[in-house]
């Protein structure tokens, strides 16, 4: 089957003046690579935002509480009257004590619970986790750290958020460079379309002589170029998005295998799926227009 | 005949030049009138296809004025030229079919570009085709037939769409004297049905065919009026005399009636 009738193209208006679209092309390849990078570009950017998000929605209202100090009864009892004066804290959601085997849990990498190890001696800090109901603002840390001088003078507080700004700067500047290489991207797809549409052009000027001379108007002559490219884009966008999406479901499942909390965050959603899905249609419209343009410029230097 | 009483092309003065190389043509001016028919001679390299170009709105003048179908052509607006060239056929010398469509294709192009329904193309294309004798090679590539079969392709599309005016730059050229003068046949009722017709040849046997027609000469890119054709009133006949053509055989004025009957221009494309 030839992509015209794929595509149900009318004859109508373009009375089959160009060779009909065929795979044989280059061009449906050179869009399919295109789509599918893009495809890659776009999905790897959906899932650096839904990342972002979702590990800023987790910290945003995240505070550790650490009572450093040596002595453990101190320790303790510092805790113990931390914890009670932050739960009476307004603004203050949650706040519970880290248990002490899931503390050692964190150092065992490093320090080993083989016999004859030393973990146990080690003067590790108290840690609260507090999940406060706004964002931890400078102010509201500084407030925090006010209640709690008179009860657990030992008390460090840190936001939660502040221990990951670079990560969230860097995730950004991945977006970023994500929608850099998509408008690259749309840019070869502009360039690769000028360059065929000219190279029709030329392959086929005796042709479009011979339209004009039978009173065939610009219009109708692009109408002709338009169709062959936007057949040609759709068949290779389907191919890149089949490509494209085959490597994001490869590489989402690589990322899964981590286990990692931000690599669960970063799963896409019906909505981001749908905006990978009209990539294609895109580089369709876009093809499309840029062979109008690139057409009707040439046409107008000719008689 | 009644006289005509507006002119459908009208050149004055026309100069044309291509690039920086002597005049093609000089000084051309004439006038054509609805409904005539006129052969346009001349020796090879004489301006015949130049003149032909510039009728046809391929080629713009270096000088003088030209005005087709009441409108001035040398300013006529780029969005303008289409809906002119529509008014006319044109049987180029090299044919120029779009090598990738069919004989049926080709025929059908000035229909389509026009935007005549596709359920009303069939049945004159066909029609046209099975008159010039071509039924069989409908679905034929240009590059399998023959010159003569490319040539009654490049005729049939020409007349296909009734144009207001035929130029044929050399058309019986490449095909046998038969089909030469049933080709003449389908000018001739073209131009009965009210088409100017311009017919560029070499051919003396060829215009004498056809009693009423007028012709022009051109002579190294300048015009002559061996038989009148450019004063007005035209003369109706095609005298011997005064042609340079004396001694051709006698104009035989029922050669026109013998053939495979009426050609088939009784459709109305719109």
């Amino acid at each position: 089957m030839n992509a015209a009738a794929l595509f149900g193209g009318s004859r109508k208006a373009e009375p089959g003046l160009l060779p009909d679209p065929r795979l044989g092309n280059p061009m449906p390849w050179v869009i399919a690579i295109v789509i599918a990078l893009t495809v890659i570009a776009a999905g790897s950017g959906l899932a650096l935002r839904n990342a972002a998000t979702s590990a800023n929605a987790t910290l945003n209202g995240g505070v550790i509480v650490q009572i450093v100090t040596a002595a453990p009864a101190s320790r303790n009892q510092q805790a113990d009257a931390a914890l009670a004066a932050l739960t009476r804290t307004p603004g203050v959601i949650e706040a519970h004590r880290v248990a002490q085997d899931q503390l050692e849990g964190l150092l065992e990498p490093w320090l080993g619970t083989r016999p004859g190890d030393t973990i146990d001696d080690l003067p590790i800090p108290a840690l609260i986790d507090v999940r406060m109901a706004d964002a931890a603002t400078p102010d509201r840390i500084k407030a925090l750290r006010a209640t709690l001088a008179a009860v657990a003078p030992a008390a460090q507080i840190d936001a939660q958020a502040a221990w990951l700004t670079p990560v969230f700067r860097a995730l950004a500047t991945l977006q970023w460079l994500a929608a850099g290489l998509i408008a690259l991207l749309a840019l070869a797809t502009i360039a690769a379309v000028v360059l065929a549409a000219r190279n029709t052009l030329v392959n086929h000027r005796e042709t479009i002589a011979i339209v004009h001379l039978l009173g065939g108007t610009d219009s109708q002559i692009a109408r002709v170029f338009q169709r062959a490219a936007g057949i040609e884009a759709g068949i290779g966008g389907i191919i890149g998005l089949i490509a494209g999406v085959a490597a994001i479901v490869v590489l989402a499942q690589q990322f899964s295998a981590l286990g990692s909390g931000m690599a669960t965050g970063a799963a896409l959603g019906w909505g981001d799926w749908l905006v990978i899905a009209l990539i294609p249609l895109g580089g369709v419209g876009l093809s499309v227009l840029t062979a109008r343009l690139t057409v009707l410029s040439a046409l107008r230097r000719m008689v | 005949m009644a006289e005509p009483d507006a002119e459908i092309v009208q050149f004055d003065n026309v100069g044309l030049r291509y690039g920086t190389g002597k005049e093609a043509l000089t000084d051309i001016s004439f006038t054509l009138y609805p409904g005539r028919f006129y052969f346009l001679t001349g020796a090879s390299g004489a301006g015949k296809t130049s003149l032909l170009r510039l009728l046809y709105l391929a080629q713009r003048p270096s000088r003088g004025l030209i005005r087709m179908f009441g409108t001035d052509a040398i300013t006529l607006s780029r969005d303008r030229l289409p809906g002119f060239r529509r008014r006319l056929g044109v049987v180029f010398q090299d044919f120029r079919l779009v090598p990738h469509l069919s004989a049926f294709d080709n025929v059908a192009l000035p229909l389509r570009v026009a935007g005549v329904a596709e359920r009303e193309i069939t049945r004159p294309v066909d029609e046209m085709l099975d008159w010039v004798g071509l039924a069989d090679r409908r679905n034929a590539r240009p590059a399998t037939l023959s010159g003569g079969e490319q040539q009654r392709v490049a005729i049939a599309r020409a007349v296909i769409a009734r144009p207001d005016m035929l130029v044929a730059d050399e058309p019986t050229g490449n095909v046998d004297p038969e089909m030469a003068l049933k080709l003449l046949r389908l000018f001739e009722s073209l131009n009965r049905l009210g088409t100017t017709v311009v017919v560029a040849t070499h051919d003396v046997h060829l215009i004498r065919k056809v009693p009423d027609s007028l012709i022009m000469r051109l002579d190294k890119g300048r015009m002559s009026d061996p038989t009148g054709a450019l004063r007005y009133p035209p003369r109706r006949t095609t005298p011997a005399a005064d042609t340079g053509y004396a001694d051709m055989p006698p104009v035989d004025s029922k050669a026109g009636s013998d053939g495979d009957g009426e050609p088939p221009l009784g459709f109305a494309p719109a």
